[in-house]
Order: C-alpha cells, then sequence, then structure tokens
C-alpha cells in the first residue's frame, strides 16, 4: 500500500497525535498536507510554524516537521512577525485555537492584520478552551453550557472572521470542517495565488469532547450536521436574524493581493534613505 | 572608529547595541525610555536592521523572540510598567534559551507611579519578576559612558550563555548627558551554531550553553516554553526531564558567576567604611567617600547573578556599611545575607526625580 501523502510531512517518532478520538484537528492536518502536497512543496524546510497555547497549537508542535515555535498563550502571532520580519524569506504560519487567537491574543491578531503581516493564521475555531476542559471562550455559541457557564452562555461569541475582514488583511475565508475540498483549495490559494500579506482562515471546527459529546452526538453526527449548517455567505445574508443564528457563514469574505507589510517596510526604507 | 558625542544615556544605549550588532528592534513607547525607541526608528533602517512599533509590551517581547531564533541579535526597552508587562515572555525567553537585551529604564512605581521620575524599584522585580524557577543576567550602568560600553556587554553575555540580560537603567542615566566615546568594540560575541547531532536544548556539562539553531536552515527545530528533553521534545509529566533542565538552566548561568559577576571599587581599598551600591546611586556614593575620606565605595555592576562569596570576602573587615538605594530598600538584602544587618545604615529615597545627596550619605556614614 501506497503510503499516505501527509506523512511526509510529519515527525513520525511522535506519532500518534495526543488529539482525542474523532477530533477534527486531523482533518485540518490532512487538508494542510494535501495542499503542500498539491502545490508541489516537497519538504517545509523554508516553513515555519508558530503556535500558541490549546489543543490546535499542538498541530505544528511537534507533530508537523519543520521548524516550530510553541510559544505562549496568545503570543503566536507576535514571535511570527518577529520571525518573518527578521527572515522575510520564510513562510511562516500561525495554526491555533479561537481562545489563543482571538482571546488572549486578541489584540496580536487585529494589528498584525492591520498591518496586513506577511503571514498565514489558520485559527480552529472549536468553540471553547478545550484543552483545559471546555470553558466558554470568546466564540461559544449564546445558551451553551459550559463548565464556566453553568446556566448557560449570557454572552454572545464574536464573529473572528468579518472583524478580519475589516481590516487591511489580503486574504479572510471561513469553512467548516466539513467542508474539505473549499478549505484545502483556500489554504492553497493563501499559499499560492494571495502569498503575501495577512491571510486568515478560520476552520470551524466543533471540540468533539466538550461540544459534540456533550451535545449526545458523535463527531460523524455532528459532521452531518455541519454539512446542513454552514452555507456560503450570500445565502446566508439572505436568511432571517434568527435562521442566521443557527447557520455558520462560510466562503471567501475577502481575497486581495496589495502589498504586505514586509514589501512597504522596505519600500518607505529604502525611499526614505535613497532622499538622504 | 572613534567618536566622541553628547549622548543622553537612551541614545548612548542605542549606539553601543548597534556597535553590538543588534539588527532588530521592537517596542512600545513608555516614559522614561522612548529616546531609545526613536533613536531606533531611525537608526536602524541604516544598517540593515528591522525596527518595529509593537501594539504592545507583549507583542514587543515576543516579536524579539521571534527575531532572535531567527537569527538577529535584538533588544527592547521599556520601563516598570511595561517591563512588568514583559515578564512572561522574558520567562518564555530563559526556558527556551533566547538571547535577548531588555533595557528597563527605572522610573518610580509601583503601577503608573510617576512616569518621569527616576527610581531603582525594579531591582528585584529584574531578578525575579517570572514565575517559577528561572535565572537571567542583570546589568547596571553608572555612568552614560557605561549605559554604551556595557549594553555590549549584556549583548555579549546574552550570546554566549543564550540568555536574556536586562540592562537595568534609570531615569538620570537615561536622561542625563555627557560626553560619549563611540569606538570599535574589542570583543563581540556570536551564539554558536549547532553542527551534526548536537542537541540545541541540553549538554553533558550544564555550564556549557547549548548551541542555537537558525530557523530555516533544516534543523527542523522545536522551540518550546514547556518542559522539554536536550532535543526539544515535550515532556510534560516527568520528574527527571523538568529538574535536569531547570537544574541545567541555573547551572549554565551560576556555574558560570566567575566569569558574569562585575564589581568595582572606588575610594579607599582598606577603609572599613563601606559603601554598597548600584547604578545611578553609585555617583552620590563615590563623591560622599570623596569628601570624608577613608570610605570605600563597592559597586555592583552585574546585579545578577551576584557573587554573595566575593560580597562578603569584601565587606569581612567592614565596621560600618551604608546601602543607598532610591528605593525603599531592596539591594540591602542581598548586604544583609553576608553583614549583620543592624551594623547596616541604609539611605533610602524615592519619588519627584530627587537624588540621594551625597551629603545624606555622609550622615550616614558617620551616624
Amino acid at each position: 500500500m501506497a503510503e499516505h501523502f501527509g506523512l511526509k510531512y510529519l515527525r513520525r517518532e511522535v506519532l500518534p497525535t495526543a488529539f482525542c478520538p474523532g477530533c477534527y484537528n486531523g482533518i485540518l492536518m490532512n487538508a494542510l498536507f494535501q495542499a503542500f502536497m498539491e502545490l508541489g512543496i516537497e519538504d517545509l524546510k523554508r516553513f515555519v510554524f508558530v503556535s500558541g497555547i490549546g489543543c490546535s497549537s499542538w498541530i505544528p508542535s511537534p507533530f508537523i516537521k519543520a521548524d516550530s515555535l510553541h510559544t505562549l498563550h496568545g503570543r503566536a502571532i507576535p514571535v511570527a512577525t518577529g520571525v518573518k520580519l527578521a527572515n522575510p524569506e520564510l513562510n511562516v504560519i500561525v495554526i491555533g485555537g479561537d481562545g489563543d487567537l482571538a482571546s488572549i491574543g486578541g489584540n496580536h491578531l487585529l494589528h498584525a492584520a492591520r498591518r496586513n503581516m506577511d503571514l498565514l493564521v489558520i485559527m480552529i475555531n472549536n468553540q471553547v478552551y478545550g484543552m483545559t476542559r471546555g470553558q466558554a471562550a470568546p466564540t461559544t455559541p449564546h445558551g451553551m453550557i459550559t463548565p464556566t457557564t453553568p446556566y448557560g452562555n449570557p454572552e454572545r461569541p464574536m464573529d473572528v472572521a468579518s472583524i478580519i475582514a475589516g481590516t487591511n488583511a489580503n486574504y479572510v475565508a471561513r469553512w467548516c470542517i466539513s467542508q474539505y475540498i473549499p478549505l484545502k483549495n483556500s489554504i492553497k490559494d493563501a499559499l499560492s495565488r494571495y502569498s503575501r500579506g495577512f491571510r486568515f482562515l478560520e476552520v470551524y471546527a466543533p471540540c468533539v469532547t466538550y461540544v459534540v459529546r456533550r451535545e449526545g452526538k458523535t463527531p460523524g453526527e455532528k459532521l452531518k450536521e455541519l454539512m446542513k449548517k454552514c452555507v456560503r455567505i450570500k445565502t446566508w445574508r439572505e436568511m432571517s436574524p434568527e435562521e442566521r443564528e443557527k447557520h455558520v457563514a462560510t466562503g471567501v469574505f475577502k481575497a486581495e493581493d496589495k502589498p504586505g507589510f514586509i514589501e512597504t517596510y522596505k519600500k518607505y526604507i529604502a525611499q526614505a534613505l535613497g532622499e538622504k | 572608529m572613534t567618536e566622541r558625542l553628547f549622548l543622553s544615556g537612551n541614545e548612548a544605549v542605542v549606539y553601543g547595541a548597534l556597535d553590538a550588532g543588534c539588527r532588530f528592534y521592537a517596542g512600545y513607547p513608555i516614559t522614561p525610555s522612548s529616546e531609545i525607541m526613536h533613536l531606533m526608528a531611525k537608526e536602524l533602517p541604516r544598517v540593515g536592521g528591522v525596527f518595529i512599533q509593537a501594539e504592545d509590551e507583549l507583542a514587543a517581547i515576543n516579536m524579539i523572540i521571534g527575531a532572535s531564533w531567527a537569527g538577529l541579535k535584538s533588544m527592547t526597552a521599556t520601563s516598570g510598567p511595561g517591563f512588568s508587562l514583559m515578564q512572561e515572555g522574558i520567562g518564555y525567553a530563559v526556558m527556551t534559551e533566547t538571547p535577548l537585551v531588555i533595557v528597563d529604564v527605572m522610573r518610580a512605581g509601583p503601577a503608573t507611579g510617576q512616569a518621569t521620575k527616576s527610581a531603582q524599584g525594579d531591582l528585584m522585580q529584574a531578578r525575579w519578576g517570572r514565575h517559577g524557577d528561572q535565572y537571567l543576567v542583570v546589568i547596571a550602568p553608572m555612568t552614560l559612558q557605561e549605559a554604551y560600553d556595557l549594553v555590549i556587554e549584556a549583548f555579549n553575555i546574552a550570546e554566549a550563555y543564550r540568555v536574556p540580560v536586562v540592562f537595568l537603567m534609570d531615569e538620570f542615566i537615561g536622561h542625563g548627558r555627557e560626553i560619549v566615546v563611540r569606538r570599535d568594540a574589542d570583543k563581540l560575541v556570536e551564539r554558536r551554531r549547532p553542527s551534526d547531532h548536537e542537541p540545541p536544548f541540553g549538554s553533558k556539562d550544564p555550564r556549557i550553553p547549548p548551541p542555537m539553531p537558525r530557523l530555516g536552515e533544516g534543523y527542523y527545530v522545536l522551540v518550546t516554553g514547556s518542559t522539554h528533553n536536550e532535543w526539544g521534545y515535550r515532556d510534560v509529566h516527568g520528574f527527571e526531564t523538568h529538574y535536569k533542565l531547570v537544574t541545567r538552566l541555573k547551572e549554565k548561568i551560576w556555574g558560570n558567576i566567575d566569569k558574569i559577576f562585575k564589581y568595582k571599587v572606588y575610594g579607599d581599598p582598606d577603609a572599613r567604611r563601606t559603601i554598597v551600591c548600584f547604578g545611578s546611586t553609585c555617583r552620590p556614593a563615590i563623591d560622599a567617600a570623596k569628601r570624608v575620606g577613608g570610605t570605600k565605595v563597592l559597586r555592583l555592576i552585574t546585579l545578577w547573578p551576584l557573587d554573595y562569596g566575593k560580597l562578603a570576602e569584601e565587606l569581612s573587615d567592614a565596621e560600618k556599611v551604608v546601602v543607598p538605594e532610591l528605593n525603599l530598600g531592596q539591594l540591602v538584602y542581598d548586604v544583609a545575607q553576608v553583614y549583620p544587618r543592624n551594623k547596616i545604615r541604609v539611605v533610602n529615597k524615592v519619588g519627584g526625580g530627587i537624588p540621594i545627596y551625597p551629603s545624606e550619605i555622609i550622615k550616614a556614614l558617620e551616624a
């Protein structure tokens, strides 16, 4: 039997992964590796992965065979920014969760997007803090019961993709984990057609342990549900407010190819010094 | 190259950093350190370096960590409140053995305190501000020339030992102006790169810092702030891995104390009266010793690691010890470890930008 195409991007000695059985992180990893393969990327020598704290932050560290920095909770984006600015030749990818990137690291996400910093940020929105037993996150749906919202979440979730689409970021998309092909193609686009500036992918993938199981569903049943729940942005916009609450808007929110921060910075410095 | 310049301490530290090979700066504006950032913004691009204004100090410290792993000598500068925000990142740098220089131009705290007024209240924080067992290096200049010279030394230590170095200045040094001679550095240290099969996070002799790979060169390095073995693989359960790692990180610094720890004696070296001080407060101390005579000034350049044996030796004949500080008493705890507390006279003062005057030190010496 032929070897799985993803194995060459993995550190085999640390497999299997530490994720819960049925965890959707595996689907994302598959999509990521298929994108690499289809782009003809042989190895990840010139890639640097940066992650923070949380389940999805473990995808690159230690599983992906590349240089990786597993940083403090919320601080993946500034570390990635430092790496990219210091060596712009490197492809820098941040993988993290909604708690890590949108809550404790929310300010960095906003400002890296504002700068149009040349990074690909993949945010797995699992709706909770999975690593610490499923507490409410800024993405937790209104009314959901978690250990910190025992009477139902009184807060409303943030729409991270829309917020980032409102900045200077070049590319913003959201896909559900059930939408494998467009998700994989989006990763490819963010590494090829839109390979500069800030690229943000939100991957809607409820935590199988602390969201799906609490609902009494299996990961497979939840995937089937997501296939109905996740609709294209245009369809979602045409829905009534009540219907919108029950659905997730997916698709490409924004796709531009403006110069990223690196180019802008270099140009600005060259001009300033040239005038002297 | 030798150049005589009339600079502020904040400017001197920038030229020192540039001459040490610093090529990356990330920072957030804060009084009284902002001039460092201003001058870096202007000068770094001229030498091919990168300057970025971060969204906050959390970002600043983490950006320089990323840049350091990408291969550039990196630094940031801040003051009390920003220094507090950077602590977690500094702890990460200790754990991941990332060379950095963090300049803290001390102002009166706690909290916002008095932003424009000098103080020396961050001594303990510089040493112990992070959670967990962690050891780094703290250096304090006394003159503006030293702001230039010693920051080069700070970079050398950071590179040699793969450790963050806190450069502890204060507002008097940052905003003071003096002649500073800019010259070619005697020695510039560069971090060691690994050869084949050399682990990036371990060494047989804990006093030998492991080599540091540069990102993007195929080392496939795993950097993590979690407990890790010598190859960077996480082990968040075992006793052995954790104990071995934290003791090595301690020994890497304290085991090299003979090379790192520096102090200087001023005044009469045989005198029985001794003043122990650090940073700008040593200036009125040296002046006081000159005025009254018969006084030795023991000035600590390295504040961490601190060689308590040397300190005890220097104070073994002392009949009286005076410890002046621009705070409510921090260095005095070090002196009290090796000298009877009831024979120490303290001069503590802080706030309003008022220095400790030589007359106050003389009063304590003669009391």
